[in-house]
């Protein structure tokens, strides 16, 4: 799992859908190789993007609201929201320039 | 672009990592091109058992990590990248990365294989909302519920033990009248009071709202259908090799592929494949370990050739 903030359905309105700059929520769990596994990309690109976009991370296990409120049922799920609005959504581990590819025409 | 790489090896997993381990240990210098994580398929086993000489069972994550710096210890070295196209000009490759060009006197693919779609209608409507082929990364979420598991082989009957734990039920569709799984592994299946089998069945539609609700079934002899509900669909049928980067004309078989002799040389001089690329009758991580150590030995071989060193 990646380094990010960790946001629950206290903190989603303030971090996610009233940010400035896109946001890239990573819905993940602990028992999921492939969140894992896409951490490190993610932080990675949350150094490159910094000011850009924003990376945060939801615990689909302690957020279930969350969770179900996006109908998550496969992870790990990127979501990119855009001035508030769900802007890109992507199921499965991918290569960090896919990763990439998801939010770069919209910062 | 001046390095010129003893040999570059694409794809980090099973037989990446033990390639890459062999050719440092050999005195080549070998770089490990990986987009995704070392590990590769085996990252995703849930326990690994049936690796000679490890007793005590150990996840694929672990293990993997265990590889990764066993190799580079040994002075292997790692990159995070995707390789877009493999190119040979004279006698030196080049590899072509989202991060830039490299050069190198020999090529190993081993980028494995990934999971094959079974075709089912509403397979790809529900992908990642009930559909799934990784029972690690989703099964906890049908804590509970009824699950089918499509399959018969060694990948859908380790699945669906790992399901059995989570799921209300467990069902099992195969098309065929027994399962091609080891035979250990198939008898733990049988003897699981939570799995159940529909033998010479298949499914003819994936269905549901929001997310999958039930599934139509088919026996193949009474030609038989009826709906079975469910909350999950997960589906192993088999894999497809991962050949983006293959060069043109490199001999396949006729599933894709990649041909190899012993030696685990391609049609094309210098380019080697090992592991779950390779035409080969059995993908387990023990093969591709194996396949690894050989490509770099004969990789080693080939390049003391090509310098005029070989040792008769």
């Amino acid at each position: 799992m990646s380094n990010a903030l960790a946001v629950t359905s206290a903190s989603f309105e303030a971090e996610v859908e009233k940010s400035t700059i896109p946001v890239l929520v990573d819905f993940w769990a602990e028992w999921c190789m492939p969140c894992r596994v896409i951490g490190p990309h993610l932080d990675e690109l949350a150094k490159t993007y910094a000011g850009k976009i924003k990376v945060v991370k939801v615990n689909v296990d302690n957020e279930p609201n969350l969770a179900g409120r996006f109908d998550i049922i496969s992870i790990p799920t990127l979501i990119v929201f855009k001035n508030g609005q769900l802007a890109r959504q992507k199921v499965g581990g991918l290569p960090k320039h896919e990763i990439e590819n998801l939010f770069k025409d919209l910062i | 672009m001046a390095i010129v790489q003893d040999f570059i090896i694409i794809g980090g997993g099973a037989a990446g990592l033990a390639a890459a381990q062999y050719a440092a240990r050999a005195n080549l210098s070998a770089l490990v091109i990986e987009e995704m994580a070392h590990g590769g398929q085996a990252l995703l086993i849930d326990k690994l058992e049936n690796y000679p000489g490890i007793l005590t069972e150990v996840d694929g994550y672990s293990w993997s990590e265990a590889m990764h710096r066993q190799a580079e210890s040994f002075g292997a070295a790692f990159m995070a990248s995707s390789v877009l196209s493999i190119v040979k000009q004279g006698e030196v490759f080049l590899v072509e990365t989202s991060d830039g060009p490299l050069q190198a006197r020999t090529v190993l693919l081993a980028t494995g294989a990934k999971h094959r779609h079974a075709g089912i209608p509403g397979e790809e409507t529900f992908a990642g909302r009930g559909v799934s082929y990784c029972a690690t990364c989703d099964g906890p979420f049908f804590k509970g519920k009824p699950i089918v598991v499509v399959g018969g082989g060694d990948a859908a009957c380790d699945e669906a033990m790992f399901l059995a734990k989570l799921a209300s039920r467990v069902t099992m569709v195969h098309r065929k009248d027994r399962f091609r799984a080891q035979k250990a592994l198939a008898a733990r299946v049988l003897g699981n009071p939570a799995i159940s089998v529909r033998w010479t069945s298949t499914i003819d539609e994936i269905s549901g709202d929001k997310a999958v609700r039930q599934v139509k079934l088919r026996n193949l002899e009474s030609g038989a259908v009826e709906t079975l509900e469910t909350a999950a669909v997960f589906v192993f049928v088999g894999s497809e090799p991962q050949t983006a980067a293959l060069p043109a004309g490199v001999d396949c078989d006729e599933s894709g592929y990649v041909v190899t002799n012993q030696r685990m040389e391609t049609s094309l001089p210098g380019l080697f494949a090992a592991g779950d690329i390779r035409t080969t009758p059995f993908r387990q991580v023990i093969t591709a370990v194996a396949d690894g150590a050989v490509a770099a030995h004969c990789a080693a071989q080939y390049i003391d050739e090509l310098q005029g060193k070989a040792y008769h």
